[in-house]
């Protein structure tokens, strides 16, 4: 099947690939591998202990996921009578990966009439994850409409719009000013009118802790949910990868409006580690669907656990990477 | 937010502590172990965290603990102290050049950080000083960085410069200067676009500008929400383009903002403006004092630490006349009003009952509104004796109790339990006193809750 091709095409070129394009060298240069670690301690100690909380933390896993890692790491240590540092780190590998393992279910509405709102705070990435989540969908066939929903940002329909163009999707909505739950009503109504399968809402940024917005977003979600009571219904949160412990707060403010399905991670081509997806899952149990490697429209890509760990730790940047 | 405060946590490692007068390492380290926590959960980088926490440490152990305070509260006056001395000890303004000539500012920083509406607020801000700003959009990726800026600069109703997007931004950058200098414009703010510190063809980009012309002013642009990774940026657009100043955006946020820390200690650079909201018209000064309560998320014990100093300078006679009558286990009625008093200036019981060193009260424990009545009819109580029953609490037979219970409205068991357990809390004070523990002004001077004070 074309389809399943062009998903070969896309993975091959991987999260490291795209990295190694020309950033990998100073990447290497800032972000310290894990590796040294474990190289640098004979025997599991306080001292060993210590070090590795601070990788988890320098990747903003966050104090208590880490407490929790650690504490979880230190008991399996204990039971299976691991003596040896590197037997500890793929205990510690596993026990991430497997936590951050997504249900291949989770990706079941890109096949299904789906309506896919997208939210979060400002600029985090939105309307570029929209614009790349709808280059991807209309590559694997399916008819995308996109709703320009944020009507309060100056040109951001202007933004989508060429995002839009560039997909080679329809847009509609997209005036400022204009009133998003009404954009959202229009959207729906296009969307079951033209026959379309995937719709895709941009939503204006907003801090978590604005009530009116988020009340505004409440409203937008609830008008989909009545207007459109058969389509499969996506609410993706996209939060920056730099973003420290405050993402996990903005995941659990907006899933209280708008019932979160999955994260989009973006800004991932950068040092940061994001690992607060990691304080997120366990606490909230949102997975992490998609992650944004880059500026061009192929730059999204499905969340990998076994590439988000490596990077985590930094193993398979390595030439020699031992797996 | 869902942790637990910091207040909290050092209430809790301080409840069997007793107050002392010095800081031992014990106490310093204790409560410094919480305040690192709170630092990292703060989003404060984590080499930082320990640079700083070492700093503090050294400072702390062996200092006097201030009259009023506890150990942890002295401990957490001193981080304040310091926090506030490593993020500038006073607000800066951005540099301009003298007279007529042109400034050019050169906005930098990462996709999503908020440059293009930093750039508008501060247009807007040098507005109201007299300046006429003209923009210039070099932002010439992003679909619609230009639109973005051009509506910006209407709504604050200063130029916008553009020539589309087929131009290098350092021609752009040089034509608007150019232009600026026709047109009458004494500053010039490059809205450049955003990007990733380890790209190297773009960072080069910036580097040509500031090669290419005179910028006065490079200011990196900074989501007060970032992580750990904040260090990294800061660093890499210090080191390859050079930075004079930083705008922390996004602050209207419920984030603690570690950020800020983490980049004016690694950079050095002043932290010039936060950006507070959707609104063109939100962009504030930075004052470091805020931002370091804001990131220890205590604001409330360094107020009460505040008032606490306020009021023990003003009664320091006071307190150490009371702190030596204690001693002596000759505490009496009129030094129990005296300390009411004093309690009540401090924003009553129920604000610092929990703080009290020595009580080893959680707040949570306490009835806050109860314990205020409680407080208010032992005053009553107490108000009712005469001048010479204060003094010599011994007086009091049972036809003066009665008439100081009709006096206060109380019951006259009230009155007895009341005058009971004073006279068990000055035993104690008294064998406390005898054992030389004690005698740092009234607070320091508290029995444990065994003792049972009376209120």
């Amino acid at each position: 099947m074309s389809e399943e091709k062009q998903e070969e095409k896309k993975e091959k070129k991987g999260f490291f690939a795209r990295l190694k394009q020309g950033l990998t060298k100073t990447r290497d240069n800032i972000v310290r591998g894990i590796d040294s670690v474990f190289s640098g301690f004979s025997s599991i100690d306080d001292d060993f202990y210590e070090e590795l909380e601070e990788i988890l933390i320098m990747g903003d896993i966050g104090v208590n996921a880490t407490g929790d890692i650690l504490e979880r790491l230190k008991r399996e240590v204990k039971e299976k009578h691991v003596k040896e540092p590197s037997g500890c780190k793929q205990l510690l590998i596993e026990s991430i990966r497997e936590q951050m393992q997504v249900d291949t279910a989770a990706y079941d509405f890109e096949q299904e009439k789906s309506v896919i709102m997208v939210i979060g705070v400002n600029g985090v990435g939105k309307t570029t994850s929209v614009g790349k989540l709808a280059g991807r969908l209309k590559e694997s066939g399916r008819k995308v409409l996109i709703a320009a929903a944020d009507t309060f940002r100056a040109a951001a329909g202007d933004q989508l719009a060429e995002w839009a163009r560039r997909a080679e999707v329809p847009m509609v909505g997209g005036s400022e000013g204009a009133d998003p739950a009404s954009v959202v009503y229009d959207a729906v109504t296009a969307a079951k009118a033209r026959g379309v399968d995937v719709l895709l809402i941009d939503t204006a940024g907003r801090l978590h802790n604005k009530k009116n917005l988020m009340e505004e977003l409440r409203k937008m979600n609830r008008i989909i949910d009545r207007e459109f009571p058969d389509a499969h219904r996506e609410n993706l949160i996209v939060l920056d990868g730099t973003t420290g412990q405050n993402a996990l707060v903005q995941a659990r403010e907006f899933g209280e409006v708008a019932e979160l399905t999955g994260i989009i991670l973006t800004k991932m081509d950068g040092t940061a580690k994001g690992g607060i997806a990691v304080a997120i899952q366990s606490e909230l149990n949102i997975p992490v669907k998609y992650i944004g490697v880059g500026e061009g429209i192929e730059d999204l890509q499905r969340f990998d656990a076994d590439e988000f760990v490596n990077a985590l730790f930094d193993v398979s940047g390595e030439e020699d990477g031992d797996d | 937010m869902a942790f637990e405060s910091l207040t909290d946590k050092l209430q809790r490692v301080f409840r069997n502590l007793r107050s002392k007068g010095r800081l031992t390492e014990e106490d310093v380290r204790a409560a410094l172990r919480e305040v690192k926590m709170a630092l990292l959960e703060a989003d404060v980088n984590f080499k930082v965290v320990k640079q700083f926490i070492k700093a503090v440490e050294e400072r702390a152990i062996g200092q006097d603990v201030m009259n009023g305070l506890n150990p942890g509260q002295m401990v957490i006056k001193i981080v304040n102290e310091e926090m506030i001395a490593l993020m500038g000890s006073e607000t800066t303004e951005i540099t301009m050049q003298p007279g007529k000539a042109v400034t050019v500012i050169m906005m930098a920083g990462l996709q999503g950080a908020g440059k293009t509406t930093a750039v508008a607020k501060i247009a807007g801000k040098l507005k109201t000083k007299g300046k006429k700003s003209l923009l210039a959009a070099c932002d010439i990726y992003r679909p619609a960085a230009i639109e973005q800026l051009q509506i910006n600069g209407r709504k604050q109703e200063v130029d916008v410069f553009e020539m589309g997007t087929d131009h290098k931004p350092v021609e752009i950058a040089r034509s608007a200067i150019a232009h600026a200098e026709k047109n009458g414009h004494n500053v010039v703010i490059l809205d450049t676009a955003g990007r990733l510190h380890i790209d190297e063809d773009m960072m080069a980009e910036l580097q040509e500008i500031k090669a290419g012309v005179a910028v006065h002013q490079t200011l990196l642009v900074v989501d007060a929400m970032t992580g750990q990774d904040a260090v990294n940026v800061a660093k890499e657009f210090d080191e390859k383009v050079g930075i004079d100043g930083v705008v922390l955006s996004k602050m209207d946020g419920d984030t603690r903002g570690g950020a800020a820390l983490s980049i004016k200690a690694v950079t050095g650079k002043p932290i010039l403006y936060v950006s507070m909201g959707e609104k063109l018209s939100d962009l504030e000064q930075f004052y470091p004092d805020r931002m370091a309560n804001r990131i220890l998320g205590m604001g409330d014990v360094l107020s009460l630490i505040e008032k606490a100093q306020e009021n023990i300078d003003i009664d320091e006679e006071k307190s150490r006349e009371m702190a030596g009558r204690m001693k002596k286990g000759k505490f009496d009625f009129e030094d129990y009003l005296e300390s009411l008093k004093q309690m009540r200036n401090m924003g009553g019981l129920s604000s610092i009952l929990g703080m009290l060193p020595g009580m080893g009260i959680k707040s949570a424990d306490i009835d806050s509104e109860a314990s205020d009545r409680q407080l208010r009819q032992s005053e009553a109580i107490v108000l009712s004796m005469t001048k010479a029953e204060r003094r010599n609490p011994k007086l009091l037979n049972p036809q003066r109790k009665y008439r100081i219970a009709k006096g206060a409205g109380v019951d006259v068991a009230v009155v007895n339990r009341f005058v009971k357990q004073f006279e068990q809390s000055q035993k104690v004070m008294k064998q406390l006193g005898g054992g030389g523990k004690h005698g740092r002004g009234m607070f320091g001077g508290f029995p444990g809750r065994k003792g049972g004070f009376p209120f």
